[in-house]
């Protein structure tokens, strides 16, 4: 019930934030911050009684769950589980929802109320795709959360608002609605197979399917997956929505919303089809190596602050991508620190850019400079941000970064040595960031005041949860290892361990599939709590 | 026919009496509230007498009539649709300078011909209500002899008579060949034959053209938008539902009978009729400025991925067509009554710029019409989302994986035009509001609030209607 009631408290919050808005314009931000603030304590219970206190032993894989039934006609069950790596991502989701409200506290002056309303519909439908485990409801909520979305970008954003609004709703749409295609051949040919008709993502893992067929369902999802992660080629509505969403959207989106396609990778894509996945694996970590490297020099081309933030975002997400598709215990686990720190250093970023553009009503970075000396704590702050999307040690980004090359050296050498000039085209873009905002001349005479306090306390919250990752993450990796390692064990099954030696001189070397004698995916057995 | 099949005609008699009485009235005192107050009594009465002979059903009247559960469900769906078509026309036609009352009794006339439909077995029940239908609704298009409206009227009136010329001689042809016109034995006869003559194929693709004439499925779409746009708005509703509604239920009765796959060259024609609709309502619509041409070609759409889970033909399939059919009603009748209540006097507020800003003027009114607006493009917790879901569903089921993707690909599209009229709304006004702010009437916001409601209720939880259809609409005779 505790996994129902995050959601509902989303919604609810959402509600009441919109109705007293007629009172006050205050309140609708105070009883966001206080929605959230139950949910990320009712999270941290979660993470005390089972992470924490209680013995590892356990190998359930859920550690909540919570399944009624919502139409029984079809076999759709309101199906919600969490397990760690789902865990994170609501505990992400909570905290970075704080920070978008608190974001907004003076960005936003118009429609407070509605503003709000979208702000905790698009986080409860995102923790809703977090935690559902019936495809339905999935798709249920994935769906949910992009007219919140749209609304946030197309009433509360920049100039080109209503054009980027329509391109984000359209691409991740269409994509959705293919998606959902897959699902249903999906269900039927479960059905087909086992007499129940279900959307269950439990017994769909077994579905066994021939290759052509897995193959075209597989795409369904993936392209979905490819749109919000966003995958190179279908990037594009990424930089306009980004650029165009007011702060607290912009951090919703990149720290949140791409998030959603990682984890539907991770959870969905890869699991559900193992059998063929990996054949796409030479083709998807190019297009990761190719992601990490365009978004980079892209990023280092512009000279809208909030472009180029979005821009290091495709970077940053292309070695998610890489390391899904690596698929070893190292890449996975980068994979998913990398979610949790990129998430945590763009929305930083974001905030960032945005506070800069309240204060000087514009994002040209060539209209900026030498504002260091007038803002001294932005000057500060921007700095270790530009450093975490460096990957310096120390920050939890190099940490992710590291462990997914790491993980997928072991897959394919030529890629990862790519993948790793990333990193120094990362330096160029963050240093010429930091350059052309903080030093250098001041052309413009800017005169502005400094982050205030609050400004301040957010930014800190988020400076050590990054150093706290980078210094010790083992908290993270421990939480996560036990998911990981269950989906691991399900996909594993077909799959040889690779052995680099044997493959000399391949440009890529990924393991074939071996077929085995039972096909049966592993059962996930334990207790159920 | 026995007294039990008088009885159990009730709701049909009921139908019929209502306007008789209503005429009676009118001739002695004139007075718009009784008119409609008469009206609403007479649909909710006639709706309750289907609770009432739903123990009889399934039961056969003459060979022109069958109360069957499937009869009863849309004629209950019907009903409740003109029902609030009438509330609808009280708030629309309150202080107009026309004759208010006789528009009720065509109203109720028409519904009457709709109920037939649902409940015909035979092409002459068929076309008796058929003509019904149509023949008031021609004189209710034309209502407020605006020259718009007029245009409408006689627009209509041809193309109905040229449709119902085809029809006849459709029916007439088939009865040459088959000597039968009930559609059970319609079905039969042709089953037993292994190559069906010509002549019935040329009537069938007659019937056809009748019948989609009537739907508006491409390429028998043209009169759509300018009736949209003519008719006063609560007509239109009534157009786009009541009417559209009743002949696609005869249409999915007698279909399901005969088996429309047995018919590889009927069932190529409507793989065709389906995508064109698709794809030919959802891309004019991009380019209308008008919103209830905007809504015609839409709804033509609409129609299109209808008949994609028409052509599953399963059992599962009918339950599909039911629940989007409970959908699209639900959200045709609460796009249209923002219309209708945002309408002035002179003319009725359809322009794209018209709403631009509402939810700054209007903010209630504009959240409705989002939702109505998000219902009709298929976006979670509205109905349109499960309907959308349900149709993918079935054409999954039956592998109509070409329609399915062509469905997808269309709906897409139509994204853009249903976002266009909500970017309107949450846009800042461009120019001063126009002076149009007419309070909302107490049965105006409650046909709105209860449609609202409806339409979340039934995409959220729509388990209980999904049961109701499953009990009744599967039980065909």
């Amino acid at each position: 019930m505790i996994l129902a009631s995050i959601i509902i408290i989303f919604l609810v919050g959402g509600l009441l934030s919109w109705f007293l808005n007629r009172w006050n314009t205050i309140w609708p931000r105070w009883i966001s911050l206080i929605a959230l603030t139950i949910n990320l304590l009712l999270l941290m219970l979660i993470w005390i009684k089972y992470f924490i206190s209680i013995d590892f032993s356990h190998h359930g894989s859920w550690i909540v769950e919570l399944d009624v039934e919502w139409i029984p006609q079809l076999g759709i069950n309101f199906h919600l589980a969490i397990d760690g790596l789902s865990f994170l991502l609501v505990l992400l989701t909570t905290f970075l929802g704080i920070m978008a409200v608190i974001a907004s506290w003076t960005e936003i002056r118009e429609r407070v109320g509605f503003f709000h309303f979208n702000v905790m519909w698009v986080l409860a439908g995102i923790a809703g795709v977090f935690m559902s485990l019936d495809m339905f409801l999935f798709y249920f909520f994935w769906e949910m959360m992009l007219v919140p979305m749209y609304f946030i970008i197309a009433l509360w954003g920049h100039e080109n608002r209503t054009y980027a609004a329509v391109k984000f709703f359209l691409f991740t749409q269409l994509s959705g609605l293919l998606m959902l295609v897959s699902i249903l051949g999906l269900y039927f040919i479960h059905g087909h197979n086992t007499g129940t008709y279900t959307f269950d993502y439990m017994q769909l893992l077994g579905t066994p399917l021939t290759a052509s067929t897995a193959m075209l369902l597989m795409l369904g999802f993936f392209i979905a997956f490819a749109v919000k992660l966003p995958i190179v080629p279908l990037h594009t509505w990424l930089p306009d929505a980004h650029t165009e969403a007011p702060t607290g959207g912009s951090v919703i989106l990149a720290g949140l919303l791409l998030k959603t396609g990682a984890y539907g990778l991770i959870r969905f894509a890869v699991p559900l089809f193992q059998g063929v996945v990996f054949d796409l694996a030479p083709f998807a970590m190019t297009l990761a190596v190719i992601g990490i490297l365009y978004g980079a020099v892209l990023a280092f081309a512009q000279k809208d602050l909030k472009r180029l933030v979005a821009y290091t975002s495709i970077s940053h997400m292309g070695f998610v991508l890489l390391g899904v598709f690596a698929w070893n215990e190292l890449a996975l686990q980068g994979a998913v620190l990398q979610i949790i720190c990129h998430g945590i250093s763009t929305g930083a970023l974001f905030i960032l850019v945005g506070a800069l553009q309240e204060r000087t009503h514009t994002r040209d970075m060539k209209r900026m400079g030498g504002l260091w000396s007038t803002a001294p704590r932005m000057g500060g702050v921007g700095l270790f941000f530009a450093l975490a999307s460096i990957g310096l040690p120390g920050i939890g980004n190099f940490v992710a970064e590291i462990l997914v090359l790491i993980g997928s050296y072991r897959v394919s050498v030529p890629l990862t040595v790519v993948a790793a000039t990333g990193l120094i085209a990362s330096t160029i873009y963050s240093l010429y960031l930091v350059q052309g905002t903080f030093h250098g001349p001041n052309i413009e005479n800017w005169k502005i005041p400094d982050f205030t306090n609050r400004e301040m306390v957010m930014m800190l919250a988020m400076i050590l949860v990054l150093l706290w990752l980078g210094l010790y993450p083992q908290p993270v990796l421990f939480t996560t290892r036990h998911s990981l390692d269950n989906l691991n064990r399900i996909v594993t099954k077909n799959r040889l361990t690779v052995q680099q030696e044997e493959f000399k001189g391949a440009l890529l070397v990924v393991a074939k599939p071996v077929k085995e004698e039972n096909t049966q995916p592993l059962k996930y057995t334990g207790d159920r709590r | 026919m026995n007294t039990l099949h008088i009885f159990t005609l009730l709701p049909l008699i009921v139908l019929a009496i209502t306007p008789v009485i209503i005429m009676l009235v009118v001739a002695f005192y004139r007075n718009h509230r009784l008119t409609v107050a008469l009206t609403l009594i007479g649909t909710a009465s006639a709706f309750v007498t289907l609770l009432i002979v739903e123990p009889l059903a399934p039961l056969r009247i003459t060979t022109l009539l069958v109360i069957d559960h499937y009869a009863l469900f849309y004629m209950g769906l019907l009903f409740v649709a003109s029902f609030i078509v009438a509330l609808l026309s009280q708030v629309y036609l309150t202080g107009r300078d026309v004759n208010q009352e006789e528009y009720y009794i065509l109203l109720l006339l028409s519904t009457l011909g709709a109920a037939v439909l649902a409940t015909s077995n035979h092409f002459v029940s068929f076309f008796l209500g058929l003509e019904i239908l149509s023949v008031s609704l021609y004189s209710l298009i034309a209502y407020l002899r605006t020259s718009r409206g007029i245009e409408a009227g006689i627009k209509y009136l041809i193309l109905a008579a040229a449709s119902a010329a085809f029809l006849l001689f459709g029916m007439a042809l088939v009865y040459a060949e088959l000597g039968t016109m009930e559609f059970p034995q319609i079905a039969s006869k042709i089953a037993s034959l292994n190559t069906p003559a010509i002549l019935t194929l040329v009537g069938l693709a007659m019937i056809i053209t009748g019948i989609g004439f009537k739907l508006a499925v491409v390429p028998f779409h043209m009169w759509t938008p300018d009736i949209y746009e003519g008719a006063p708005a609560p007509v239109t509703a009534f157009v786009a539902t009541v009417s559209k509604g009743a002949v696609f239920v005869l249409l999915l009765r007698y279909f399901t009978q005969q088996g429309i796959s047995t018919y590889s060259s009927l069932y190529l024609i409507f793989i065709l009729i389906a995508i064109a609709s698709m794809f030919v309502g959802n891309i004019l619509a991009l380019f209308q400025n008008n919103v209830k041409r905007i809504l015609a070609y839409s709804s033509i759409a609409h129609l299109g991925y209808l008949l994609v889970a028409f052509l599953a033909s399963s059992a599962m399939a009918v339950v599909a067509v039911s629940y989007y059919l409970v959908a699209y009603f639900v959200t045709t009748l609460g796009a249209f009554s923002i219309i209708t209540v945002l309408s002035g006097k002179e003319k009725d507020t359809d322009n794209l710029s018209d709403y631009q800003g509402l939810a700054w003027r209007r903010p209630w009114l504009a959240l409705v019409f989002t939702v109505m607006l998000f219902s009709l493009a298929g976006i979670p917790l509205t109905a349109g989302f499960i309907g959308k879901f349900y149709i993918i569903l079935v054409g999954a089921k039956s592998a109509l994986w070409v329609l399915v993707l062509l469905m997808v690909l269309a709906s897409s599209i139509g994204l853009y035009y249903y976002l266009r009229i909500i970017v309107a709304m949450y846009s800042r006004p461009e120019r001063e509001a126009p002076a149009i702010s007419l309070p909302l009437t107490l049965s105006g916001s409650l046909i709105l609030a209860v449609l609202t409601l409806l339409l979340l209720w039934l995409g959220v939880y729509p388990g209980p209607l999904l049961e109701v259809i499953q009990k009744t609409v599967v039980r065909l005779i």
